[in-house]
């Protein structure tokens, strides 16, 4: 029977055994297409026999609304930020990804703490807190990295409406125009992803410039790979920018 | 960052008590603050758990049972955090006298005995400036629980630690649960350097030992300072390390830092 891990502290009381589950995320910045990625991938495991469950943050019963509205109010900063996301994923944690998990589902996460250690880096956290405050995560046994630069980001969320405050880092005052501070804010982001992808070994970087069924393709390559021998493909993405 | 290891850059200085409930620390917080207040220093109050950021959510999770020790831990977190920026920094950064009535080895003791991992609470915990002054209250478990118990017409689910199944009556629930919280304040008290005050004392004697430690707490105070800014503290360290362009995004938030009680206009630019 596998066990799970957990990422830098545990909860004592819930102990890291019997695991049948996997726990497979998806991670990129606003824009990437992951959350299309993450339902067509679901649906393929689904044919596959495989039990799926999705999870995603601001998903939880106990804060997800919470987190709305407070950031509606525009009253977080970068402490409150960092600690409302980690109580929904301790929320999502303990009702929903390790029971999953247990019970042999793939629990297919449409972002995960990477993305909240990033943004808190970039909102200017210290990186070594934010990994001890997200420490309880159940540490994926693959993380698929959907990679864009900014450049090829920006077309694509102005293809889908418009850019918001909050995508934009508008938080961060880099200043008041809309654009410059996207560009600053998803820039600097994209730059904890990549170096998260480096760092970390559970990590398949994906390039997601090309059309969704290509980058749906190569998803399924990397998830295929793991699920049939345990390890994670060495997939190339586009490389740092 | 070590912030709780640390003393902090601010010219205010902090003063806590903690203890459990039942051992007098609020009231002797109280005639403290009487104390200094006649000494014509400026003075903040603050007290565990009464920002409005979280309210709503905790106590629907406490009436529906549904907090777990983790989200339960959370949660006053991001309270904390949230009063922390809002209530705590602000008279500190002026220069005030900031008395809280509990602070954070408040969570270390009450999280970890609800079964989070100590290491892990410290860690969440570790933004959090520390006191110039800490004071624990230490009671024997019979002697807060009859004060409180004679005192209050109801316990409180959490409150008791009824969430622990600890016992199936609340009186005892609270007996064992608070017994706890007893045995890892003591681990606190050495980890920390909590100065201990027997609380079994009596009032009297026990304020006027108080407000021997916080004249020695207070010998290099110097109420009409303000604090320069301290882009280290609570600021972007890291914001952006790109180039995005011919000009750096600025570090510090525009608009400025607001109003700060007793500050000349000299002393309002350097916040800003």
């Amino acid at each position: 029977m596998n066990r799970f891990r957990y990422y830098r502290h545990h909860m004592p009381y819930l102990p890291a055994d019997s695991c049948s589950g996997k726990l497979l995320v998806i991670e990129g910045t606003d824009g990437t297409g992951r959350s299309t990625q993450a339902a067509m991938l679901k649906e393929w495991l689904e044919l596959q026999g495989y039990g799926v469950i999705e999870t995603g943050w601001t998903r939880s019963k106990l804060v997800g609304q919470a987190i709305t509205d407070a950031k509606q109010g525009h009253s977080l900063n970068r402490l409150t930020y960092a600690l409302m996301y980690a109580t929904d994923l301790a929320d999502r944690m303990e009702y929903q990804i390790i029971p999953a998990l247990k019970s042999g589902f793939i629990v297919l996460g449409d972002r995960y703490i990477y993305t909240a250690i990033a943004r808190g880096i970039v909102r200017g956290a210290d990186p070594e807190w934010l990994r001890d405050l997200y420490g309880f995560a159940v540490v994926p046994d693959l993380v698929c990295y959907l990679q864009l630069s900014v450049k090829e980001l920006i077309p694509r969320v102005l293809a889908t409406g418009r850019m918001n405050y909050w995508e934009s880092g508008m938080d961060m005052n880099y200043g008041d125009d809309l654009y410059d501070s996207f560009v600053s804010y998803q820039g600097a982001l994209i730059e904890q992803f990549d170096r998260m992808a480096d760092e970390y070994n559970n990590f398949v970087t994906l390039d997601a410039r090309e059309e969704p069924e290509v980058t749906q393709k190569r998803l399924r390559r990397a998830v295929t790979a793991y699920l049939e021998s345990g390890t994670v493909s060495t997939e190339r993405g586009i490389g740092r920018s | 960052m070590d912030s709780l290891g640390t003393p902090h850059p601010f010219s205010g200085k902090l003063i806590i008590v903690e203890g459990i409930d039942g051992s007098g620390k609020s009231t002797q917080l109280q005639l403290a603050m009487r104390y200094l207040e006649s000494r014509g220093y400026p003075v903040f109050f603050t007290e565990w758990n009464s920002a409005d950021l979280v309210k709503a959510v905790t106590k629907k999770g406490k009436k529906k049972m549904t907090l777990t020790p983790m989200t339960f831990s959370l949660l006053h977190a991001t309270d904390f955090a949230h009063r922390l920026i809002n209530n705590i920094l602000p008279p500190l950064k002026a220069g005030m006298i900031v008395l809280a009535d509990r602070y954070v080895y408040t969570a270390f003791a009450r999280d970890v005995v609800r079964g989070c991992d100590p290491t892990w609470v410290r860690r969440v915990y570790n933004f959090a400036p520390r006191p110039d002054l800490a004071l624990y209250f230490n009671v024997p478990i019979d002697v807060s629980c009859s004060r409180i118990l004679s005192g209050r017409a109801q316990l409180k689910d959490y409150e008791a630690g009824m969430d622990l199944k600890l016992a199936p009556d609340k009186e005892s629930s609270f007996k064992i649960f608070q017994s706890r919280i007893l045995t890892e304040y003591e681990k606190i008290r050495h980890e920390y350097g909590l100065v201990e005050i027997d609380a079994t004392h009596s009032i009297g004697d026990q304020q006027q030992l108080v407000r021997k430690l916080m004249d020695q707490a207070l010998v290099d105070y110097h109420p009409d300072e303000t604090t320069p800014f301290h882009p280290g503290y609570l600021q972007p360290e890291i914001a952006v390390e790109q180039d995005f362009g011919d000009e750096p995004p600025p570090l510090v938030p525009r608009g400025g830092g607001g109003g700060t009680p007793d500050a000349g206009d000299e002393a309002q630019e350097d916040m800003l």
